[in-house]
C-alpha cells in the first residue's frame, strides 16, 4: 500500500536535467508528525498513520479534538490525512521526506483543485459553442441540442451540461520525484499538481 | 509574483554567473556547441533587445547582423547551453524592447553608450 506524506503547494517553475527542460511543481514538505499510529493489533484492527500539516489556531479546535491532538502531544493542523499500512512510527513522532521518498521516485499526489463555480459547457466540457453572426441570436455560448425527441423523449444520464467546476478532490498520477531540497524541505515533482499554491495536497509513492 | 521560495530555487539552477545587463547592452554568450561528441565554444555578440520573465526562469534575445543579415537568438537564463556571458558595452535606451531595431540597418541601428559605463564582470 502506498507510502505518502502531506505538502504545501508552493508554484511552478522549470529546472534543466540532461540538457532538458522539465516543467516542475515545488512543493514544501515540512517533516509531518504523526497524530495518531493505528495498529492492526489494536483497538483499530489495521495499521496506519494519521498525519497533519499545517497551523491551525487552538482557539478553532474544538476540545474532543484538542484531546486528540494533546495525545499526541502535537499542535493543531490544518489537515489529518491518514495512510494506510503505513508503520514505524509513533504518534508524536515526525516523518521527514527522506524516510519516504528519494529522488526518481513515482509518486501520485492528491488534492482540491482550484473552483471555477457554476461554469458553462464550454469552459467546462471544451463544447465549441455557437456562430458570433450569420443570424445567430440569444444562444452564443449554450450547448446546443441535449437529445432528440419523441424518442427517447428523455435525456441521457450523464448528458454533458453546465454546473459546479473544481474545487473537488483531483489526482495526478506519474509523477517523478526530481529532486528532493533537504535543507528546504522542497520537493520538486515533474509536470502539474492540483490546486492553487498554498493548498495543501497528499504525496502517495506509486507502488 | 513568484514565491521567494521558488526564486529561491531558481536561483539554485543558476548554472553560471550571469552579470547584471539590461536591454541595448552588448554581449558576448558563450554558447557550448556539441559537434559529433566534441564539445566546443561559440561565441554569440549582439545587442540585448528583450529580456522576459524574471532571473532565472525568463529569458532573454540577442541581436546581431552576421555578414548583412539580422540574427537574433533567445537564451533562457538557466541554459545549459550557456557557458558564460560578457557585458561589453552598456547601451542608453529608453525603452524595455528594441524591437525598433529590426527595421533598422547601419547607422541608424546604434546606441548610445551609457553615460557612466560600470566595468564588466566578464
Amino acid at each position: 500500500m502506498p507510502k505518502g506524506m502531506l505538502g504545501r503547494k508552493i508554484g511552478m517553475t522549470s529546472v534543466y536535467r540532461q540538457g532538458i527542460q522539465i516543467p516542475v511543481t515545488a512543493i514544501e514538505v515540512l517533516p509531518n508528525p504523526v497524530v495518531q499510529a493505528k495498529t492492526a493489533d489494536g483497538p483499530d484492527g489495521y495499521n496506519a498513520l494519521q498525519l497533519g500539516y499545517g497551523k491551525k489556531s487552538v482557539r478553532r479546535v474544538n476540545q474532543p479534538m484538542q484531546g486528540h491532538y494533546k495525545r499526541a502531544g502535537v499542535d493543531p493542523k490544518r489537515v489529518l490525512r491518514e495512510f494506510r499500512d503505513m508503520t514505524g512510527f509513533e504518534a508524536g513522532q515526525e516523518v521527514k521526506a527522506e524516510d519516504v521518498f528519494e529522488q526518481g521516485d513515482f509518486v501520485m499526489v492528491r488534492g482540491k483543485s482550484r473552483g471555477r463555480g457554476f461554469a458553462g459547457v464550454i469552459k467546462r466540457h471544451g463544447f465549441g459553442g455557437h456562430k458570433a453572426s450569420h443570424g445567430t441570436h440569444e444562444s452564443f455560448r449554450g450547448p446546443g441540442s441535449i437529445g432528440s425527441s419523441a424518442t427517447p423523449s428523455r435525456v441521457f444520464k450523464g448528458m454533458k451540461m453546465a454546473g459546479q467546476m473544481g474545487n473537488k478532490t483531483v489526482a495526478v498520477k506519474n509523477l517523478e520525484v526530481i529532486e528532493l531540497i533537504g535543507d528546504k524541505h522542497v520537493m520538486l515533482l515533474s509536470g502539474a499538481v492540483p490546486g492553487s499554491s498554498n493548498s495543501i495536497v497528499e504525496i502517495l509513492k506509486a507502488e | 509574483m513568484a514565491d521567494l521560495l521558488i526564486q529561491e530555487i531558481e536561483r539554485r539552477e543558476a548554472i553560471v554567473d550571469i552579470p547584471e545587463f539590461g536591454p541595448g547592452d552588448t554581449v558576448s554568450v558563450h554558447t557550448r556547441v556539441i559537434e559529433g561528441n566534441k564539445e566546443r565554444i561559440q561565441i554569440f555578440r549582439g545587442t540585448v533587445i528583450r529580456i522576459r520573465g524574471r532571473l532565472g526562469h525568463g529569458s532573454f534575445t540577442v541581436r546581431k547582423i552576421s555578414s548583412g543579415i539580422g540574427v537574433e537568438r533567445v537564451f533562457p537564463f538557466n541554459s545549459p547551453t550557456i557557458a558564460k556571458i560578457e557585458l561589453e558595452r552598456q547601451g542608453r535606451v529608453r525603452r524595455a524592447k528594441l524591437y525598433y531595431l529590426r527595421d533598422r540597418v547601419g547607422k541608424a541601428a546604434r546606441i548610445r553608450e551609457k553615460a557612466a559605463p560600470q566595468k564588466s564582470k566578464g
